[in-house]
C-alpha cells in the first residue's frame, strides 16, 4: 500500500501544494489530474524518490520509501516524459538495458517478444532514432510487459500514441491491477480501466 | 551490473566514434603546439616533455567530462539509474570506467608517441605510459564528481573546469614527477606507488561521492 | 540548566541574535586591530635581516592563517547542514566562503609584496604560497558553483559535496606541492624567518590573528544575515520587519 501523509511540494518560491494525503491499495487505479505546472510531475517524482518533499512523508507498507532505498525501488516502476531511449541503440538494446537497469535482467528472445507485443514487428533492429515519436514510446512502455513490479508510477503514458496502442495499454494496466498492482498515473486523456477503485486526485 | 553499463557505453562509444576521436586529438594537438611555442631546441623539449603531456591529458580528460552523464540526463536514462534498486555507486563506477576506457586508454596509447616527438628515452617512454595508465583512471573517477555536481547547469562546461583542476593537481605533480625522476636517472617507483595509491583512494571514495552528489543534482 | 538550542537553529532566531551579537565583535575587532598595528609598527624591532619590509607579516600570517582555517569551518558547517538537513548551517558556509576567499587572496599579495623585497621577485613558486593558490581556487570553485545553482536547496547540498571533497583533498595537495618543492629545490628562505621570533613579534601577529578572527565573525554573521533575509523573503516574520522598517 502507497500512503503519503501531509505531503507538501513547492518550486522555487512557488507553493504547488500541501497537506496531501492519500493512499493506494492493492488493485487500485490513482489518476492526477490538472493543468500544465499544477505539481503533476513533481508529485510523481516525489512518490518514485527522485525528489524529496518540503514536508510529510511517503510510506510503502507502512515504512517511509527513504529507508526502504533500494527495497522500495524494486518493486517500483517508473516511466517519465523521458523514456530513457537511446538514439544510437537498437529497440531490442533499448529494452535490454532499461530492465537491466531495472534489475530484471531478459535475454533476447524475451525483448523481441515483448517488443512484438507492443506491434513493433519488424522494427526491433532498428536503431532507435529512425522510429517515430509514437513507437520510441511504445519502444519504453515494452518495459511494462517484461517487469514483474507491483507498484507502476506513469507519467503521461498515453502521449503521442494511436487509438491501437491506446488500447493495449489499457489491457496492460488491466491486467497489472489485477494482480494486485498499482498504479498512479496522470493523463489528459478520458481512460476507463477496470480498478477496485479509482482514485480522482485534481490538482490545482 | 557494472558489466552491463560498461557495455553499453562502449556500445554507444563504437557507434559514435567522433567523439573518442576528437578527445584524442586534441590531446595530439596541443602537445604539438607548445615546441611552436617555445621553440624546437631539443634539451629544453626534453626537460618539458613529462609536464606538457601530462598537462594536455589532464584537459582531454575533463573536456570528455561533460558527456559522462549529460546524454543519460537528457533522454531520461539517468533517472532510470537513480531508480535502479542495484547500488547507484555501483553504477557510477561503471560509468566512470567506460569513460576511462574510452577517453584515458587513447591517451595511454598515444603518450609514447608524442614523447617520440620530444625526443623522450626509451625508458621515459615507458614512465610515462605508466604513470599515465595510473593516473587517467584517478581523473575520470574524480572528474565524475565534477560532472555530477554540474549536471544541467549553464556554463557547466567552464565551471567543471574550475571545480575538477585543483583536484587533478596532486595526479599531475606525482605523474609529471615519475618521468622526470626517472630522465634525471633517479627511481621513481615512489611517485608510482603513489599514484597507485590516489587511485585506490579515488575507487573507494569517488562513486560514493558522485552517487550523493547526482542524487542532489537529480532532486 | 537546559538552553534550547534548536531555538537558535532556526533562521529568524538567529537573525535577530546575530543582530545583537555584531556590534559587540566589531568593537573586538577594531581594538584589537587598533593594539595589533601598534606593536606591528611600533613595539616590535626592526629586523636585523629584512629590516622594516618584514613587518607585512602581521598582515601576511594571519590572513594566511584564517584562510586555511576558515576553509575548513566552512566545510564542516555544510557538511553538517547536508547530513542533518539544517538550512542555517549551510547558509553559514555559504557566508564564509567569500571572506575566506578574500583572505586568501590578502595572503596572496602581502606574500608578493614581501618578496620582492626579499627574494626580489614578486612571485616564487614556494611551497606555502603555491598551497595558499590552490586554497584560492578551491574557494573560487566553492562559490562560482553555488552561483550557478538557481535551487538553494541544490546549491546547498552541492556545495558541500564539493567543499568536503576539497577538505579531503587538501592535506594531499599540500603534501605533493611540498614533495614537488623540494624535489625542484624553490626558495631556500622560509616564511618563518629566524629561529627565534621577538616575544613582540609573536605577540603582535598573534592579536593580529584575533583580530582577523573577529572581523571574520562580523563579516560571516552580517552575511549570513542577509542571506537568511533574502531566503525567507516570503515569510510572515521577514514581511513584519519589512513593515517596521516602512513605518
Amino acid at each position: 500500500m502507497l500512503t503519503a501523509n501531509n505531503l507538501e511540494c513547492s518550486r522555487g518560491d512557488h507553493k504547488l501544494f500541501a497537506g496531501m494525503n492519500f493512499s493506494v491499495k492493492a488493485g487500485e487505479l490513482m489518476l492526477v489530474s490538472g493543468p500544465n505546472g499544477s505539481g503533476k510531475t513533481s508529485l510523481l517524482r516525489l512518490l518514485c524518490g527522485l525528489s524529496v518533499p518540503d514536508d510529510g512523508e511517503i510510506c510503502w507498507d507502512g515504512i517511509n520509501i527513504r529507508e526502504l532505498g533500494g527495497d522500495y525501488r524494486s518493486v517500483m516502476t517508473y516511466l517519465g516524459h523521458l523514456g530513457g531511449i537511446k538514439d544510437d541503440l537498437t529497440a531490442i538494446e533499448n529494452l535490454r538495458i532499461s530492465c537491466a537497469l531495472a534489475g530484471c535482467e531478459i535475454d533476447e528472445e524475451q525483448a523481441t517478444d515483448a517488443l512484438r507485443r507492443m506491434g513493433l514487428t519488424g522494427r526491433e533492429t532498428l536503431p532507435a532514432k529512425v522510429l517515430s515519436q509514437g513507437q520510441r514510446r511504445r519502444v519504453a512502455l515494452a518495459r511494462l510487459l517484461v517487469t514483474r513490479t507491483k507498484l507502476w508510477i506513469l507519467d503521461e503514458p498515453l502521449t503521442a500514441l494511436d487509438v491501437a496502442a491506446i488500447e493495449l495499454i489499457k489491457g496492460m494496466l488491466e491486467h497489472n491491477l489485477s494482480q494486485g498492482g498499482m498504479i498512479v498515473m496522470t493523463t489528459h486523456q478520458e481512460l476507463n480501466v477496470a480498478a477496485a477503485a479509482t482514485h480522482q486526485l485534481v490538482l490545482s | 551490473m557494472i558489466l552491463w553499463i560498461i557495455k553499453r557505453d562502449l556500445l554507444l562509444a563504437m557507434r559514435r566514434r567522433s567523439d573518442v576521436l576528437t578527445t584524442l586529438f586534441f590531446f595530439i594537438i596541443v602537445v604539438s603546439l607548445f615546441p611552436l611555442g617555445v621553440g624546437p631546441e631539443m634539451n629544453m623539449l626534453r626537460m618539458m616533455a613529462p609536464g606538457v603531456v601530462w598537462v594536455a591529458a589532464l584537459l582531454a580528460s575533463m573536456l570528455a567530462l561533460g558527456r559522462m552523464f549529460s546524454s543519460d540526463y537528457v533522454d531520461g536514462t539517468l533517472e532510470q539509474m537513480l531508480l535502479s534498486p542495484v547500488s547507484l555507486s555501483g553504477l557510477v563506477m561503471g560509468k566512470a570506467l567506460s569513460h576511462w576506457l574510452v577517453t584515458g586508454v587513447p591517451l595511454v596509447l598515444m603518450a609514447p608517441v608524442l614523447g617520440i616527438q620530444y625526443d623522450l628515452p626509451v625508458e621515459a617512454l615507458m614512465v610515462l605510459t605508466l604513470s599515465l595508465l595510473l593516473g587517467t583512471p584517478v581523473l575520470s573517477l574524480v572528474g565524475a564528481i565534477g560532472a555530477a555536481l554540474t549536471l544541467g547547469l549553464r556554463g557547466g562546461g567552464v565551471l567543471v573546469s574550475l571545480l575538477v583542476l585543483p583536484l587533478y593537481i596532486p595526479v599531475l605533480i606525482f605523474g609529471a614527477g615519475a618521468v622526470e625522476a626517472s630522465t634525471a636517472g633517479m627511481g621513481f617507483d615512489a611517485h608510482l606507488s603513489l599514484l597507485g595509491a590516489f587511485l585506490l583512494v579515488s575507487l573507494v571514495f569517488s562513486p560514493w561521492a558522485t552517487a550523493a552528489s547526482l542524487r542532489i543534482s537529480m532532486a | 540548566m537546559t538552553i534550547n538550542w534548536f531555538k537558535y537553529a532556526s533562521p529568524a532566531s538567529f537573525y535577530f541574535l546575530a543582530g545583537r551579537m555584531i556590534p559587540f565583535f566589531i568593537i573586538a575587532a577594531v581594538i584589537l586591530l587598533i593594539i595589533g598595528l601598534y606593536i606591528g609598527f611600533f613595539v616590535a624591532p626592526t629586523d636585523f635581516q629584512q629590516g622594516e619590509a618584514y613587518r607585512i607579516i602581521f598582515i601576511h600570517v594571519p590572513a594566511a592563517w584564517m584562510s586555511m582555517f576558515l576553509y575548513v569551518v566552512m566545510a564542516f558547517w555544510a557538511g553538517i547542514g547536508l547530513a542533518f538537513n539544517t538550512r542555517l548551517s549551510s547558509m553559514v558556509a555559504s557566508a564564509i566562503a567569500p571572506t575566506g576567499a578574500m583572505f586568501t587572496f590578502l595572503a596572496l599579495w602581502t606574500g608578493a609584496w614581501w618578496g620582492k623585497p626579499m627574494w626580489g621577485t614578486w612571485w616564487v613558486w614556494d611551497a606555502r604560497l603555491t598551497s595558499e593558490l590552490i586554497l584560492f581556487f578551491l574557494y573560487i570553485g566553492f562559490m562560482s558553483l553555488q552561483a550557478a545553482i538557481d535551487d538553494p536547496r541544490r546549491a546547498d547540498k552541492a556545495g558541500a559535496i564539493i567543499a568536503l571533497v576539497g577538505v579531503v583533498n587538501i592535506p594531499i595537495i599540500y603534501f605533493s606541492v611540498q614533495w614537488w618543492n623540494t624535489l625542484h629545490q624553490g626558495a631556500s628562505v622560509s616564511l618563518v624567518q629566524s629561529p627565534k621570533m621577538a616575544t613582540a613579534m609573536l605577540t603582535g601577529m598573534l592579536i593580529m590573528a584575533l583580530a582577523a578572527w573577529m572581523y571574520s565573525i562580523v563579516m560571516v554573521l552580517m552575511r549570513t544575515r542577509m542571506i537568511i533575509l533574502e531566503r525567507e523573503r516570503h515569510t510572515a516574520w521577514v514581511s513584519e520587519l519589512k513593515e517596521g522598517v516602512s513605518k
